[in-house]
């Protein structure tokens, strides 16, 4: 109970670069901080009051040493800032062929979905070696998913998807977080990342729990829902096809284009009416209330595998 | 803000000098109350670029008619407010009661007007909360306008609201002769401040009831 | 107390001053005496001091065991919450320019008292009312939704006592408001004659940075409490995402003023270490006109950076970049401050007196508070550790490291002329190393805390964090018994402190050119300004000395 660890674990690819700048910052704390208390600790002896009627000198100042220092710390700032900006904006992005992973979030626990249907609360399997994507949201309100090991966290917002991604480098077990505050027992929203090795991986993803794939549960959804009564191939006016939709840049009624990512299918489920797509009517009802984020994830997995037709470009 | 009328305040060094300051509060006051309508019109911004449509079939839901009305009407009660310092200025008692009380005639029309908009909005359900009830796909994004149509015109009414108070005090103050031709700034301050309120309604009527509408 | 002795008589009091020429209960709650309202203030943030620090013994008696068993969780969150509200609105908000400001800044400008003074005494009763509503919303159970109230989960999840405290906390706005407003006009109107702007001290430029943050972004957080109020009540819709609302928008409201607010604590403290610093080395302040501008540029600059709060929010890549890239401009002002402050020690006469300790305790927590900061500037160390210990330990180097440290510098600096009579020197420095040693082992540790990923806001915790966090809540008993100390000897001294005399550090500024304690109308001649501030080298400092004992 009594280890006492005064550095986190390295377990992804950014992990190291992010240390890198954390250490260069730490020693630029140390740096100017032992020089400001010592200036000031030699300072205060060798100038120290030796009697009562001493008067110094006055010193207005000087040009040279504020411009000195003025110039010398933005630099450094600059040099900070242009680490930081460029390790973030290199993060940001995920890697194409990174493995989808989603993520729903609610009081007080984490509700994860494999693209082989797995599903785990509290727990997130996944393999080294392999980028992995998270497609986050929230049930309820704001939580933030946190991998101190991986250095890694994302708020996970009611109402929109956010993204991060990761790639584990190591085998073990690792916090998971909450890092935004929810309520009560946020301190108790947490659980573990287990990394495996990728046969280890395999062998659980197989395991006994394996039920349909979310593409296979999201292709059942839409015809429960009815959606493949106006969205299939040759439909015509009634409603788009959605086969080979995922991805593109589609044009709306009214001017202006969106790209069809996970943002844009859920808002046409929930609230049909804000994007059109050009050439189609405002007819779609909405699906508000109806279906959860669970549900809608699935959805979106569903309409993510849907390859477009042989030779068409629609 | 002086003890006796008339008289400098034993912390000012002379009138000009207290004059200087009431005025430089005021702005500064005004200053204050720009950032906090500021927040309000960030915030209609946003919504109204995250959901046009809807703020324009809230926006229909208004009547442009009574919020024209509104709007003329307190013109009118800028004018005779303005007309209240001038009056002030040349020192004239009666001058300043009779402008006051008609500018605060114009603040009760408004109010008046703006209150029988608001029932007719309690009556077809419009307001936000529970018992919002509209027929509309998008119900729930009208829905936001209206919330900051209530928040908005809330905030501006109850600002009138204290600038009747105001005008009723200087009334009192203007009839114990309180003011003369050196001595005029609690006027002039609470005329400051009564513009500032009818600018914000100047961009609140077409921001709410006009834009986009057809 | 080494600058009492010498070949003056003793001093003697005045035979009228403000604390005794009128008496009762009446004559201290009517008052329009700046300085009694200023003492109405400090009385009462010391109250909520003491308030506020009880909280936070829960909180670190709490965190001795990773298992969250000394309090229930909603408790815990509870406490966490109300510490943050009691200590940022109710203390640190009005500690300095509220009780201090308000005593000094009429002295140091050579005005009978502030523009308003009325307006003063209003906003000592907003305060009040403000802090009662609040107060009143701990009785109703607490509220559980942290200081910063964020959406959806304040708005519409939590059943705690909401409503209560942001309508506390948006009536305090308005005494934070009102005192802002006071203090511009008071500075721009009334100074004495001879005192234009490059002559006046540097804590009344940093007061005036500091009324222009609470006059331009105290509204904006009223208006975002108001519509989370309203949304609590009635749900209205705002920030609730299933009516379309945007959670996000609260954040950006939230943060447009307490970013800034962080600004309105800190620089009146830069302002009291001006002061000290030059007193205590008998020297003018090394390059003052940068250090006057500084605190202009801090304030303005903390307006353009409210969203480095909001980095792993959602908000986009770029977004991220731009407010980045802005935050670490302010990371510049407050160098500038730091190495002018060490310079003014170059050839001085430096004594070791309490207010010089915590002066230089003061640069010293701040350097290290500040530097950290470029951690939280820098985006993908930010990733990180945003909403960790890091993040905690950071805000307490530079709200209690600076901002308390210059409140207790300005405390002991200026009690002589607040009370008439000396503090106990040796106790005073006592008390400054405890808090220095006691603060740095209690924040220290939650640095490495927070880079090692222990998340903000938790009241249970996995085992390995549990070392760091017993020497934290270790170093927080030293330090809350530092605060203890001067608490009591301060009180002590109102009686039986010895006179002090109208200048016992041989200071400049016209503050102690008026008798300790002043009287009511502070000056019996209005004061003529030929020199610049900090003239510690014009040869009329004796003269002035012989002067002022008539």
């Amino acid at each position: 109970m009594w280890e006492f660890p005064l550095f986190p674990e390295q377990a992804s690819t950014i992990a190291g670069g992010v240390d890198s700048l954390y250490l260069f910052l730490v020693g630029l704390t140390a740096f100017f901080s032992v020089l400001i208390f010592t200036v000031i600790f030699v300072f205060a002896i060798i100038y120290r009051r030796r009697s009562d009627d001493e008067r110094p000198e006055a010193i207005e100042g000087s040009h040279a040493l504020e411009i000195f220092w003025s110039v010398v710390p933005f630099v450094i700032v600059m040099v900070i800032f242009t680490w930081g900006a460029s390790l973030y904006f290199r993060n940001a992005r995920s890697p194409d062929d990174a493995m989808e992973v989603n993520v729903v979030g609610k009081q007080w626990m984490w509700k994860i979905q494999h693209p082989e249907g797995r599903r785990e609360i509290n727990e997130l399997h996944v393999p080294i070696g392999r980028p992995v994507r998270l497609t986050m949201t929230s049930e309820d309100v704001i939580h933030s998913f946190y991998v101190p090991a991986f250095r890694i966290k994302m708020d996970v917002l009611p109402g929109r998807y956010t993204t991060a991604w990761f790639e584990a480098t190591k085998a073990g077990e690792f916090h998971l977080f909450c890092a935004e505050y929810c309520g009560t027992e946020h301190s108790k929203m947490g659980g573990k990342v287990v990394v495996l090795d990728p046969p280890a991986y395999e062998r659980w993803v197989g395991g006994e729990e394996q039920g349909e794939s979310l593409a296979d549960l999201g292709a059942r959804r839409f015809i429960e829902l009815r959606c493949e009564n106006c969205h299939y191939p040759g439909a015509g006016e009634r409603g788009p096809s959605l086969a080979g939709l995922f991805g593109r840049i589609v044009p709306l009624e009214g001017g202006g284009t969106v790209e069809a990512d996970e943002s844009y299918f859920r808002e046409s489920v929930l609230n049909p009416r804000a994007k059109v797509v050009a050439g189609f009517q405002p007819v779609m009802p909405t699906f508000q209330g109806q279906i959860s984020e669970e549900q809608l994830l699935e959805l979106i997995a569903y309409v993510r595998s849907l390859k477009a037709p042989q030779g068409e470009g629609r | 803000m002086s003890a006796r009328p008339g008289a400098v305040a034993h912390q000012f060094d002379d009138a000009r000098q207290q004059r200087e300051a009431a005025e430089l509060g005021m702005w500064t006051f005004l200053l204050t109350e720009l950032m906090l309508f500021g927040g309000f019109f960030v915030g209609y911004t946003a919504y109204r670029h995250a959901y046009p449509e809807a703020f324009i079939e809230g926006s229909s839901h208004l009547d442009v008619l009574m919020g024209g009305i509104n709007t003329g009407v307190l013109i009118m009660s800028s004018l005779t407010m303005a007309l209240a310092v001038r009056e002030a200025q040349l020192g004239r008692r009666k001058g300043i009661i009779i402008n006051l009380i008609l500018t605060i005639v114009f603040g009760g029309v408004f109010l008046g007007i703006k209150a029988v908009e608001y029932s007719h909005k309690i009556h077809e359900h419009l307001v936000p909360g529970p018992n919002f009830v509209l027929d509309s796909p998008i119900s729930n994004n009208v829905q936001l306008f209206f919330s900051f149509y209530f928040a908005m015109t809330g905030t501006h009414a109850f600002h009138m609201i204290i600038g009747i108070g105001l005008m009723i005090w200087l009334i009192f103050k203007a009839r114990s002769g309180a003011f003369n031709g050196e001595y005029y700034a609690p006027v002039e301050m609470v005329g400051l401040y009564w513009h500032f309120v009818d600018i914000v309604w100047i961009f609140l009527y077409p921001l709410l009831y006009l834009l986009g509408r057809h | 107390m080494s600058a009492l002795t010498g070949e003056d008589a003793p001093p003697q009091a005045p035979r009228q001053h403000y604390l005794n020429v009128t008496y009762g209960v009446r004559s201290w709650l009517l008052t329009l005496d700046h300085k009694r309202i200023g003492l109405l203030y400090l009385a009462s943030i010391t109250v909520f001091f003491l308030l506020g620090g009880m909280f936070a013994v829960m909180i670190r008696a709490e965190l001795v065991t990773p298992a969250g068993d000394l309090l229930q969780a909603e408790t815990y969150n509870k406490m966490f919450t109300m510490h943050g509200l009691v200590m940022v609105f109710f203390f640190l908000i009005p500690s300095i320019p509220a009780a201090l400001g308000n005593f000094l800044i009429p002295l140091m400008i050579g005005a009978r008292d502030l523009a308003f003074p009325r307006l003063n005494l209003l906003s000592w009763y907003v305060f009040i009312v403000g802090g009662l509503f609040t107060l009143f919303a701990v009785v109703q159970g607490g509220v559980d939704t942290g200081w910063t109230f964020y959406t959806p989960y304040s708005s519409t999840y939590s059943n705690s006592a909401v409503a209560a405290t942001a309508v506390g906390v948006f009536i305090t706005g308005f005494s934070s408001v009102l005192t802002g407003l006071n203090f511009i006009v008071t500075i721009h109107k009334m100074r004495a004659p001879g005192l234009t702007w490059f002559r006046l001290p540097l804590f009344v430029w940093a007061h005036y940075a500091t009324s222009l943050i609470m006059v331009l972004g105290t509204p904006v957080l009223t208006a975002a409490v108001v519509l989370v109020a309203l949304e609590h009540l009635l749900g209205i819709g705002i920030f609730d995402p299933k009516l379309g609302g945007d959670p996000v928008l609260f954040q950006h409201l939230f943060w447009f003023y307490s970013h800034p607010a962080v600004y309105i604590m800190i620089l009146p403290s830069m302002g009291v270490v001006s002061e000290v610093i030059s007193c205590f080395s008998r020297k003018r302040i090394f390059g003052y006109k940068v250090i006057a501008f500084s605190s202009l540029a801090i304030a303005v600059l903390g307006f353009l950076v409210w969203g480095h709060h909001m980095f792993v929010s959602g908000q986009s890549v770029y977004a991220g970049m731009i407010f980045s890239f802005l935050s670490f401009f302010v990371a510049i002002p407050s160098a500038i401050k730091v190495f002018n402050w060490t310079a003014t020690l170059y050839k001085g006469s430096i004594s070791y007196d309490t207010p010089m300790m915590y002066a230089m305790g003061f640069i010293g927590l701040f350097t290290i508070g500040g530097l950290t900061g470029l951690f939280l500037a820098s985006l993908a160390v930010d990733v990180h550790v945003h909403d960790t210990y890091f993040v905690v330990a950071h805000f307490h180097y530079i709200m209690v490291g600076g901002a308390l440290m210059g409140y207790m510098a300005a405390i002991h600096f200026w009690w002589p002329k607040i009370s008439g009579r000396m503090y106990p020197e040796g106790w005073g420095r006592f008390s400054a190393l405890v808090i220095f040693i006691g603060f740095n082992l209690t924040f220290f540790p939650q640095f490495i805390l927070g880079y090692l990923g222990m998340p903000r806001r938790y009241h249970a915790y996995p085992d390995e964090f549990q070392v760091l966090n017993v020497m934290s809540t270790a170093g927080a008993t030293i330090l809350g018994v530092g605060y203890l100390i001067p608490l009591i000897y301060l009180i002590w001294s109102m009686r039986y402190g010895p006179r002090a005399g109208s200048n016992p550090w041989k200071a400049k500024g016209l503050e102690w050119e008026t008798t300790s304690p002043p009287p009511t109308e502070n000056f019996l001649t209005t004061p003529l300004v030929t020199e610049e501030a900090y003239a510690y080298a014009a040869p009329d400092v004796e003269e002035q000395e012989g002067a002022r004992v008539g």
